[in-house]
């Protein structure tokens, strides 16, 4: 079994040229080799990992370049320099690095705005069962995200985040995992989560904080967490999973496992400390960590031009001495493409990873924010017709006959319906009697918690008009 | 100084000499226990791993072990028969080898904890014998090894942070306070935490404000973390082993000044309560509660105070969170009389705290306000004698007990 690559001869030489760096994570194959086909493509990814590996490992081995440093006429490399952290060059002549570079880090794409892969795109193909599979994942957060929204704007629900305009960066990286990696999420992706096989009610219970709920009702909604599907509980300070991935990285290090952490960060969470600490221990302690950064930005109210000065994200993967690519966050393909190459980088390697993915924030922050107060409505729209990742992907299916309108109704109304019921069952469900307000804060109840709910039992129970009715002890 | 034999089950039960019995010393092993986590446990679809990842419950249901001796040392040579000799930071080391040896979960990480073996030598030795990835040296980024401890900790291991100084730990108050205390909660039970973070804090020689830092009480607020002091080698290698073992994320106080102090500890393995308190000196006149380095400043005073005919009852309450109000409780119905001596600061400290929660329990069996010694408001100065006048002195205990006992 092999991989197809299909060339991509202006990306590699354009990169070398300009931006002078030592190869690209893809390196080009010019032998012609057999394509999968479909039955080879099944979703058992472990039987995809092993063929995929032995020849990824050949050819995703960056070429240890050895120029970094421009070299100049005025350099004589009889001079080299000792210093703690090995030998360097010198120079006489007095050059800054520059704060820029005259070109961005250019993004990696493999579709166009039109849904037609681009030729001589390097990709890893994906098959229809896989593709159509994406797609109904996709679609099925757009209206989840939808319908949850509006629930909140009735008064169902106290709080909501949409994950609008980065449906693609979701389930693709989603897609591209293994069950055993581990996902530290931030926020703003419940697709992981979707994609993995949490259920439409589950997502309910969480944002009703009902009995059924596996957070037991302590966390605001959206702030889901399951240790099922290796997704660790989202907390709501920004960028605190950042270190806690290079630590699960380490365990998975330590425990010779076939698994990576997988954590995600937006653009304003690279401003955190969290951030440089998080990268700088991961690359110390050569922990198998993908970092993905979704930059879509903007941080509520601040646009990146007021996060940082730099080309965004994926610069920063070198100072700490960290492979990374920017790809373009709406589409699927090269998403899809680069999750799965640095998550077989990670763990072959035992390295972390740095993806920046390229987005845009179509819907607000949250449900306490409008945007529109800080940015244009037409700005808005344009993404969200015109650049929209869903739309973009199912050109690409609906092209090669994989999907039809009648797919598309289907998946949508579907969808919709069971998210209606869920939001309706949850809703109904009890939510969790009082003993849950003091267990699991440690393991065993202390007694100072034991007496602290006999008093409040027995205050319940003295005044139960002034509880809401239903309210359980 | 009458020298005793103190049970240390909370029911108050003494084992006398003669019905001492070795073995009950050791702690069922791990393997023996009803799993009662595993179920909860995060899943890597590896199998076989389970075994090990069935917890030791270490909660007031199950008093594990005897607790014997104390800071007398002659009796625990007596009542072994053997036992070495040792200072605190190697009974730290011990506990710390015992445990690592036991479990394969167990790892260490914090600054300088390698070859270097810890900035008060407490890790020395671990890194030759488990090597560098579960003796991990990390950069400087307090907040960030924290963190990194409780994604592994989250993950199946077992890992013991080391702040190289307790005031460092500041820069992790975000990630011991929203994440390590939070997250079994909000998870809903389904992430446990069961990291132990230590360090050395309290006021040392000369060290500066930013190095005196008494940690204690800025974290006991937090809900979900559980705080102990250790004072003697016994209790620092005793409660250790305990933190170590326990589901919960356990900060372990150590202080500075105490890491050369030098006692006998039994050759068995034991492990100490996490939630009990430790019997100094029991008396009748007046119950004196302390922690980690006053403790000796107490027993210094009670030296003086019994020439002067005084009988205090001294208590290492060695629980800062939970307090061990069954102990303090039985104490103050006998001596009805409490003065507490901390180096916290007088605000918000853990002298504070218990002030308040012995008012609250026991102010029927109070014969006289809970007087409570402390540092003062101010940042420790760097000059000895001042320095010196921050801390309470045992003069300052004598008055203070000569004026509770009017």
């Amino acid at each position: 079994m092999a991989i197809w690559f299909a060339r991509s001869r202006n990306i590699v030489f354009s990169l070398r040229h300009n931006l002078n760096l030592p190869g690209i994570l893809i390196k080009r194959d010019y032998s012609p080799r057999p394509a999968f086909t479909n039955s080879q493509l099944s979703s058992k990814s472990s039987v995809f990992l092993d063929s995929f590996t032995s020849l990824r490992h050949e050819s995703t081995a960056v070429e240890k370049q050895l120029d970094l440093v421009q070299r100049s006429d005025e350099e004589n490399p009889d001079q080299e320099l000792d210093f703690p952290g090995g030998k360097l060059g010198s120079t006489s002549k007095m050059k800054f690095i520059p704060e820029s570079s005259p070109l961005r880090v250019p993004c990696y794409r493999v579709l166009d705005e039109d849904g037609r892969i681009i030729p001589d795109s390097d990709y890893i193909p994906v098959s229809e069962k896989l593709a159509v599979r994406m797609y109904e994942h996709m679609a099925t957060l757009q209206v989840m995200d939808h319908i949850f929204y509006e629930a909140q704007r009735q008064g169902r629900i106290s709080f909501f985040i949409t994950t609008v305009g980065e449906e693609a960066i979701n389930i693709a990286s989603a897609a591209a995992l293994s069950p055993d990696d581990v996902v530290l999420p931030q926020y703003r992706e419940p697709g992981v989560l979707l994609w993995r096989g949490f259920t439409l009610q589950e997502f309910a219970n969480q944002c009703f904080g009902n009995k059924a709920d596996h957070g037991k009702g302590r966390q605001m909604p959206v702030h889901y967490g399951s240790n099922r599907h290796n997704h660790f509980t989202v907390s709501s300070p920004i960028a605190t999973q950042l270190p806690q991935a290079a630590g699960v990285g380490y365990s998975l290090k330590m425990e010779k496992k076939n698994a990576c952490a997988v954590t995600f960060i937006g653009d304003g969470g690279t401003s955190e400390g969290d951030f440089h600490a998080g990268l700088n221990f991961a690359a110390v302690m050569e922990a198998p960590v993908v970092f993905i950064c979704r930059n879509n930005g903007w941080a509520i109210s601040t646009h990146i031009s007021e996060q940082f000065r730099s080309d965004g994200i994926v610069v920063k993967g070198r100072a700490y001495g960290i492979r990374s690519i920017r790809v373009d966050g709406n589409d699927a393909l090269a998403v899809y493409s680069a999750v799965r190459s640095a998550r077989e980088m990670a763990v072959k390697e035992q390295r972390p990873v740095l993806i920046e993915a390229m987005t845009y924030r179509v819907g607000h922050h949250s449900t306490s924010d409008d945007s529109t107060k800080y940015r244009a409505a037409d700005e808005i729209q344009y993404w969200k017709m015109s650049r929209n990742p869903v739309n973009r992907f199912r050109k690409w299916v609906e092209d090669n006959g994989w999907w039809s309108e009648e797919d598309e109704s289907k998946i949508r109304s579907n969808a919709r319906k069971q998210i209606l019921q869920a939001i309706q069952t949850a809703e109904k469900l009890d939510k969790q009697p009082l003993t849950e307000l003091f267990s699991d804060v440690y393991d065993v109840k202390p007694k100072n918690l034991e007496e602290q709910e006999l008093g409040l039992k027995e205050l319940v129970e003295k005044q139960p008009q002034d509880y809401p009715p239903g309210f359980q002890i | 100084m009458a020298a005793r034999i103190h049970g240390g089950a909370g029911a108050g039960a003494a084992t006398a000499l003669s019905t001492f019995n070795p073995k009950k010393l050791v702690a069922p092993s791990r393997t023996n226990l009803p799993a009662a986590r595993s179920s909860k446990r995060y899943i890597v679809a590896a199998a076989g791993s389970d075994a090990s990842k069935k917890s030791l419950r270490v909660g007031h249901s199950q008093k594990l072990i005897a607790n014997a001796a104390v800071a007398t040392k002659a009796d625990t040579s007596a009542t072994t028969g053997t036992g070495h000799e040792l200072l605190l930071f190697e009974a730290l080391q011990e506990g710390l080898e015992e445990e690592m040896d036991r479990d394969p979960h167990v790892c260490v990480m914090g600054e300088d904890v390698g070859h270097y073996g810890g900035s008060y030598k407490v890790t020395k030795g671990l890194a030759d014998k488990f090597g560098d990835l579960r003796v991990l040296d990390t950069p400087i980024c307090e907040n960030a090894f924290t963190g990194m401890g409780i994604g592994a900790a989250m993950t199946g291991l077992r890992p013991v942070i080391e702040g190289m100084n307790m005031g460092f730990l500041l820069l992790a108050f975000n990630q011991i306070s929203n994440n390590c205390g939070m997250l079994h909660y909000t998870s809903g039970g389904q992430f446990t935490i069961p990291v132990v973070i230590r360090g050395p804090g309290g006021v040392g020689r000369q060290l500066g404000a930013e190095h005196s830092q008494r940690l204690e009480s800025y974290f006991q607020s937090i809900p979900g973390i559980q705080m102990v002091a250790c004072s003697t080698p016994y209790n620092a290698k005793g409660l250790m082993k305990a933190a170590i073992r326990s589901e919960n994320p356990v900060i372990l106080f150590e202080h500075v000044l105490l890491y050369n102090l030098k006692e006998k500890i039994p050759d068995e393995e034991y492990i100490c309560n996490l939630e009990e308190a430790e019997m100094v000196r029991p008396g009748e006149h007046i119950t004196i509660l302390t922690y980690s380095r006053m403790r000796y400043h107490v027993m210094q005073a009670a030296k003086t105070l019994v020439n002067k005919g005084y009988d205090p009852e001294v208590i290492d309450i060695r629980s800062l969170k939970p307090f061990d109000l069954y102990m303090i409780g039985n104490s103050v119905k006998k001596t009805h009389r409490v003065l507490i001596v901390e180096e916290c600061m007088r605000t918000g400290g853990i002298g504070a705290s218990l002030t308040a929660a012995i008012n609250e329990n026991f102010h029927d069996y109070l014969d006289a306000p809970v007087m409570c010694l402390s540092s003062q408001d101010v940042p420790t100065p760097y000059a000895g004698t001042l320095e010196e006048w921050t801390v309470v002195q045992p003069a300052q205990i004598v008055t203070a007990v000569e004026q509770l006992c009017q």
